[in-house]
């Protein structure tokens, strides 16, 4: 007979979660209680939202695990869709750009996503950075409009490989054929979220805590050498301990978890640098706390395809 | 009861594609009787006015809209007149045609607030704004018990600018401004005047760099 849970591995995961929510709730209250009784203090208001839209963000992670490989697609998708609608309205676009975008949200995205879900690697590989960086140009040159024509065609593009190719490796993952881990393949992608945000949940503790030396005040006020190396080193550890849920052996797992980390780290940097050109803080305001879609995953974006080809070239 | 389904999925929609974020500047969202007066890029203007606002709000706002475009057919007089009860005026100026301002006052004789557009057509132009019309002195000096809200609406021109049928997806936002103060004796150009700078002054700013400029010419403050 078939099991009538097929995702219900991944309860574990999820279980961990809720235990480490629950004691961010506690400490969370406890800090509001002890330092701002009354009154609004930002860091421990804003901490809070944080933690709160963390319990969304578990929750709706969890209810995609539990329909999935289809329903960490169309999550994954949806995101995507978010992603890039946050990304073009900060892009300078034209009348003339109208059919370019309409190809981006309404025929790129769900065809890369459609040939993540067949499985059909070989073109969802290239999809994106080989035929839409050839046809959304011709179809923008087409409408004539010159104006700022090289900034407005890459602007599109640059926001398709971040938001749609980018995110669409971390669905990827559920079609790897791993010997020995078969039907487990939800645990990678949990092992990569959990390590990338991870690092940037323990980058924000540790600057928090003793940040004090920035790394790149040009690009970002809140990240501090102390939170960078304190944040990388526990969730590479976090990575480590989290081993069993993966192909790899505890020192693989660290070092992966070390690149996936650095990803991250930079992902963040690049995508603030574009923040701060365009004069923002955040890229939008869907998350509570956080700011935007991309706001939360500008470091699984960097860190997506890099763990993928990892894993496929390593462990296939 | 179907006026109200359709009216929720149109909200619905115009959420998933633009986000419908509201900002309130200067005002609340609250039950005082009020003439809203935005900004016009787009026939999707006043449906993104109206899905930011609370639905106990919406219910009670009525949009003013022209009556040439949706009297044109059966399902047009029905979204105009049911699901969004708009307020339908004679833009042409036409012999016999009922009076806009004195149709506008009775809707709010009736108690609703109302949503207008103040440059009469869609900008389709360059320009920020086109000139203002007369109505809104007219129906302000008529009717001073309500409340002068300027609103600003941004990007939503981008989603779908004129000509196009499908939109794209794009945030954008609703900005709320403080109500206008009134003036004893001001005339019509001073007024039409002040209610031109109140809705420009709730552009967001990175609108700014949006002509033909190329954005790193802004300075940027990081904090």
């Amino acid at each position: 007979m078939q099991n009538p849970f097929p995702t219900l591995y991944a309860l574990p995961i999820f279980a961990g979660a809720v235990i480490v929510l629950t004691v961010a709730s506690i400490v969370g209250w406890v800090l509001k209680l002890r330092l701002a009784p009354d009154g609004p203090h930002p860091t421990i208001d804003n901490l809070n939202s944080r933690i709160r839209a963390w319990w969304w963000m578990v929750g709706v992670l969890a209810a995609a695990f539990w329909f999935g490989k289809g329903g960490v697609i169309v999550l994954f998708a949806l995101l995507s869709f978010f992603a890039l609608r946050e990304y073009i309205t900060l892009c300078y676009t034209r009348r003339g750009d109208h059919l370019v975008l309409m190809l981006a949200f309404f025929i790129a995205l769900p065809v890369q996503y459609a040939l993540v879900w067949i499985d059909w690697y070989g073109l969802y590989a290239i999809f994106i950075p080989v035929y839409a960086f050839l046809l959304l140009p011709i179809f923008a040159a087409l409408s004539a409009d010159t104006t700022r024509f090289l900034e407005r065609a890459s602007k599109v593009q640059w926001g398709l490989m971040i938001c749609v190719f980018c995110l669409s490796h971390v669905p990827a993952l559920m079609s790897l054929n791993i010997p020995g881990y078969e039907n487990r393949n939800l645990l990678l992608i949990a092992f990569l979220v959990i390590v990338v945000q991870g690092s940037d949940v323990l980058q924000y503790v540790w600057g928090k805590l003793l940040g004090k030396h920035k790394v790149a005040p040009a690009l970002s006020p809140s990240k501090t050498w102390e939170g960078l190396i304190g944040g990388v080193a526990s969730a590479t550890a976090l990575g480590a301990a989290l081993h069993g849920i993966t192909p790899f052996t505890p020192v693989e797992a660290a070092l992966v978890a070390l690149v996936i980390c650095l990803m991250g780290f930079f992902g963040g940097l690049v995508m603030s640098a574009i923040k701060r050109d365009r004069g923002v803080k955040d890229w939008g305001h869907m998350i509570e706390g956080h700011g935007g879609i991309l706001d939360r995953l500008d470091s699984v974006v960097f860190a997506a395809p890099i763990f993928f080809h990892v894993v496929r070239y390593g462990w296939v | 009861m179907l006026e109200r389904l359709i009216a929720r999925i149109i909200i619905g929609f115009i959420r998933l594609l633009t986000g419908a974020q509201a900002y309130w500047r200067g005002c609340t969202p609250n039950a005082a009787q009020r003439i809203y007066f935005a900004n016009h890029a787009s026939h999707g203007d006043f449906v993104l006015l109206w899905a930011s606002l609370p639905p106990w709000l919406r219910r009670r706002t009525r949009p003013v809209a022209g009556a040439d475009y949706w009297n044109k057919d059966a399902l047009r007089r029905f979204m105009g007149g049911k699901v969004f009860r708009a307020v339908l005026i004679d833009r042409e100026r036409r012999e016999g045609a009922p009076d806009p301002v004195q149709q506008m006052v009775d809707a709010l004789a009736g108690g609703d607030s109302l949503i207008i557009f103040p440059e009469g057509t869609r900008n389709t132009t360059d320009a920020v704004l086109l000139p203002f019309k007369s109505g809104l002195f007219h129906l302000a000096t008529q009717y001073p018990r309500a409340e002068l809200v300027p609103v600003w609406m941004n990007n939503l021109g981008r989603v779908m600018p004129k000509g196009e049928l499908i939109p794209v997806p794009l945030l954008c936002t609703v900005t709320f401004g403080p109500p206008l103060a009134r003036v004893d004796g001001e005339d019509k150009a001073a007024f039409l005047a002040r209610a031109r700078e109140a809705m420009l002054a709730l552009r967001p700013r990175e609108d700014e760099d949006e002509d033909d400029t190329p954005s790193d010419a802004t300075p940027f403050d990081p904090l």
